[in-house]
């Protein structure tokens, strides 16, 4: 036996039973159902996360457009409302009930079907196996099974947009009491039964495609591939992942006490309540307590968003500035950082709730700590782009447009955060703001630099460039249309979730700018479809790929064949001898992961 | 017919946009690849500087726009210390903001592709991340201590003269109460609530400091007094929002909650200072409550103390309202109950 064989059957045995039978594949048949449903290759399960994703971002934005023709134009009809929502638009006019459903479905299906599901789900499906060099994931049946909870949890939520009660209306944080008593509100009886259903499924999907990317991070690198000779993405995408793992958990466990105080008599939630007509007989619970279970989640769940974004980002900046990721030690550092301070913030979101002053102190120091890594980011970001030889793509503006926007709205934060200044903003247009800019904005552009960038990939084709710079303009110009004058109505203390400001004098100055607002929104959105149409048009009609490796780039992802089979690598899996970021070293443009070090060179 | 017809339009636009972009590539093929890249790398790098500075002059052109229709000077007093600490902390962030603007969108265009150029092989530097992490830490230190220092004094105690108002929220609207002349409140229960015998609130009326409480639509304050406000919830949670004095708190049902601040300027003097006749000192829900939330409104009415003395006289007690039956035997009561406020103030 020779010393490639036995190196060889090594590998074998450490990929276990992933790369079991693999060698003979494409000798065996797939059948439509096992290939494009119940597949189990981590690439189409990759591209069902994609897919299913862009279509409840479609709906999710939808509905911002319909709410937000409600705020930018108060007083006129729109008599195609009533034709698609009937009786909930009344006379061309959505009413209170339908404008809180559509909210509350807005911060919903984008924060978790879309930013969550869709980001992470499919990113980490498609790049964990291919760039630390895996057949496909620990589990391939897992992860088949993450996705299709995360399938029928999809279904449960869209079949609540359509019971007679409407959907959940009591916002995406589903707050008891309001959500716990269907007398409260109408969206409070089915709506939020099926929502808790949908989240609940959505959970075991989250786990199930967690514990699985995180088993194929520790266990399953090609032989060379240490941890710190991973790609940033895949850093990302591990931290998040034990986020995720760690605190969906807890929000299920708050879901099931919701569920257990509508149903089954218990008072966990509620207390001292007098509603429709009469005194209610709950006692001693408190409100207060799902807040701090909900966020124990919730905070970690905006860095859940935002880490894959940020190590995608990372990386197509590297790729192409053709430069070496800046620090990268103390980029896998601040991830870290931020992952460890995730867990410890929650509170913040509840400085006004009548915590305890002493403790929203702390909170406040741990908050504007993650400041620090953030930063870190931010300037090793900048210092990537320095004297780089940076070409243009959909993607790299993308990420440019990621950093802006991180940056935009990260500094809001440090407002947000400090609870003196939370006292007067909390749950004003400023919260709107910043969030929708630093993990509605940002994170999307790290989703479109990914969709971008690994397209090719994924389907062999290019997509169009032309709409892709169109696309990215018109969003940049846009979203900063949007979301920046929206801070001054924060600071005039003008509440979120308003159906209606003009009976208030201290909030109605501000019609014109609403409408403005609102005139951006559809027009962002319309591009949006273009994006959607560029995607899809380009998945048969793109133009084809030629090259294996498009963007010169070192990771591993670049050396598997242009068109994908099942189990990645045709013949053996390559062996790994360097980090992935050597650009430009030594008067080469690139050298990939799986050229030895030379006799004279040090390793990273 | 015109909905088709926008509908129409724009699908026109799309196809338009779609042919022309499918033309840039076929247009990009007979060029050559090469020189297809360098000219859109150009064009790409030239919008991003662009951006740049039209974007610094589109927030300085936003903010001449919107800078008067915001808040102006904070309403109490200690809001002054709210405010105070956004100015620190615009401050701040405002220049940092400006500077890694210009150097992302300014590098971008710098060092965009360029036949010839190489890039610099630059993988980390300890010394420049030491101070690009020690310099936001400091930064962060003084907005914290800055921070902390008003918070603890917002949520101190508050002074033992100050007045006491108690307000809850309920859907969808405001109840006020007032403890009347004894300064106590009486006590209350969710269980005696009956909304048709004029007890909304739920007070028990053997508890003797409940015989002065009295009931408003309004909250009326006294001008440079500071007053308490007991926050509480019939049903869901509310949240008292108050813009113009800086503050918030939320009214959680079974768990009250206090905030307390000095009012600095009369309604009257702030329809002055503002300008606007229809000013008002409002209560806005910010705390998501049900399908009324937007229209969850109180008002606020700062006054002198001769002006709220003679709201408080006409005020009758909650109880006499109660028990209408008593009424007689209660008005002399409440006559001298406004005697007694009357006398305090000569």
């Amino acid at each position: 036996m020779s010393n490639e064989a036995t190196l060889h059957s090594q590998q074998e045995v450490m990929h276990g039973a992933a790369a079991h039978g693999h060698h003979d594949h494409g000798h065996h048949h797939e059948s439509f159902i096992s290939k494009y449903v119940f597949s189990l290759d981590h690439k189409m399960i990759a591209k069902q996360f994609l897919i299913t994703g862009i279509v409840w971002a479609i709906i999710g934005a939808f509905f911002s457009v319909l709410f937000r023709l409600q705020l930018g134009y108060p007083d006129a009809t729109f008599p195609w409302l009533e034709s698609i929502l009937g009786h909930w638009a009344k006379g061309g006019r959505i009413t209170p009930e339908a404008y809180y459903a559509l909210v509350t479905m807005h911060g919903t299906i984008l924060v978790f079907f879309v930013l969550t599901a869709g980001l992470s789900g499919t990113f980490s499906n498609l790049l964990i196996p291919l760039q630390v060099g895996a057949r496909d994931m620990a589990s391939p049946f897992m992860n088949c099974l993450s996705y299709w909870f995360f399938f029928l949890a999809s279904l449960v939520m869209m079949a609540s947009l359509f019971v007679q009660t409407g959907p959940a209306s009591g916002g995406w944080t589903m707050y008891p009491p309001l959500s716990a008593l269907g007398d409260a509100s109408i969206g409070s009886k089915m709506g939020v039964d099926l929502w808790l259903t949908s989240m609940a499924l959505f959970v075991v999907s989250q786990l199930l495609g967690g514990l699985n990317y995180i088993s194929t991070i520790l266990n399953m690198r090609a032989k060379g591939m240490s941890m710190t000779k991973m790609p940033l993405t895949i850093w990302s995408f591990f931290f998040t992942a034990v986020l995720g793992v760690l605190s969906f958990p807890v929000l299920l466990s708050g879901f099931i006490l919701l569920l257990m105080d509508r149903h089954a008599g218990t008072s966990f939630y509620l207390s001292d309540i007098f509603i429709a007509g009469k005194a209610l007989a709950n006692e001693g619970g408190s409100a207060i307590l799902y807040q701090h279970l909900f966020w124990f989640l919730g905070h970690p769940e905006v860095y859940i968003i935002i880490l894959p974004a940020m190590g995608m980002v990372s990386e197509v900046l590297a790729v192409s500035s053709r430069k070496p990721i800046f620090g990268y030690l103390a980029m896998v550092g601040s991830l870290f950082a931020i992952c460890i301070l995730a867990f410890l913030v929650w509170a913040h979101h509840m400085f006004v709730t009548g915590l305890n002053p002493f403790l929203g102190a702390f909170f406040v120091l741990l908050t504007l700590l993650i400041a620090v890594p953030s930063a870190i980011k931010v300037f090793n970001w900048l210092t990537t782009i320095w004297k780089g030889n940076i070409h243009f793509t959909p993607a790299s503006l993308f990420s440019i447009g990621f950093v802006s926007t991180f940056i935009s709205g990260g500094l809001t934060g440090i407002w947000l955060g400090n609870s003196s200044i939370d006292i007067h903003l909390h749950d004003t247009y400023f919260v709107i703001a910043h969030f929708h800019i630093v993990m509605g904005v940002s994170a999307f552009f790290g989703m479109f630099a990914g969709i971008y960038h690994w397209f090719p990939k994924m389907y062999g084709r290019f997509m169009n460039n032309t709409l892709g710079y169109i696309h990215f303009w018109i969003t940049l110009v846009g979203a900063y249309c949007i979301f920046w004058p929206m801070h001054y109505e924060g600071m005039a203390g003008m509440p979120r979730r308003y159906f209606d400001y003009s009976t208030w004098t201290s909030f109605n100055q501000f019609s014109g700018l609403n409408q403005f607002i609102s005139f951006v929104v559809i027009i962002v959105f319309a591009v949006q479809l273009l994006f959607v149409f560029n995607f899809f048009y380009s998945i048969f009609k793109g133009r084809k790929m030629t090259t294996q490796n498009p963007w010169k780039a070192t990771t591993l992802e670049w050396t598997t064949p242009i068109h994908g089979i099942h189990g990645n690598w045709p013949g053996e899996i390559p062996e790994v001898h360097r980090w992935a970021y050597d650009y430009s070293k030594d008067g080469r443009d690139f050298i990939p992961q799986t050229e030895p070090l030379g006799p004279n060179e040090s390793g990273h | 017919m015109s909905g088709f017809l926008a509908v129409l339009v724009v699908v026109l636009i799309f196809i338009v946009i779609f042919q022309i972009a499918k033309a840039s590539e076929y247009v990009s093929i007979l060029k050559g690849e090469k020189k297809a890249r360098q000219q859109s790398n150009r064009i790409n790098g030239f919008l991003l500087i662009a951006f740049l500075v039209l974007g610094l002059i589109g927030v300085y052109y936003c903010n001449d726009l919107l800078k008067g229709k915001i808040l102006g000077e904070s309403a109490s007093d200690q809001g002054e210390g709210v405010d105070k600490l956004i100015y620190v902390t615009l401050l701040i962030t405002g220049v940092v903001f400006v500077i890694t603007q210009i150097l992302l969108f300014y590098f971008a265009f710098k060092y965009q592709e360029k036949e010839g150029r190489e890039a610099f092989y630059f993988p980390h530097s300890n010394k420049l991340e030491v101070i690009w992490t020690v310099i936001p830490a400091i930064a962060l230190t003084i907005l914290v201590a800055f921070g902390l220092k008003h918070w603890f004094q917002l949520t101190s105690d508050a002074p033992a003269d100050a007045v006491i108002v108690e307000i809850t929220g309920k859907q969808f609207n405001w109840l006020i109460r007032y403890p009347g002349k004894d300064g106590q409140l009486g006590r209350r229960s969710f269980q005696l609530i009956d909304p048709a015998a004029s007890n909304e609130l739920g007070v028990d009326w053997n508890d003797p400091l409940s015989k002065d409480d009295f009931q408003a639509t309004e909250v009326h304050l006294v001008v440079g007094k500071p007053v308490k406000f007991v926050i509480g919830s019939r049903d869901v949670i509310h949240d008292v929002g108050l813009p113009q004095f800086r503050l918030k708190m939320d009214a959680v049902p079974g768990i009250p909650t206090t905030l307390w601040f000095t009012p600095k300027f009369t309604t009257k003097q702030m329809k002055e200072k503002t300008g606007n006749p229809d000013f008002t000192y409002e209560i806005s829900c910010d705390q998501m409550c049900g399908s009324g939330h937007y229209s969850m409104r109180g008002v606020i009415v700062v006054e002198t103390q001769e002006e709220y003395n003679a709201w408080v006289a006409k005020q009758p007690t909650q109880y006499s309202l109660a028990h209408p039956a008593a009424a007689p035997a209660e008005a002399p009561k409440a006559d001298s109950a406004q005697k007694t406020v009357a006398a305090n103030t000569k």
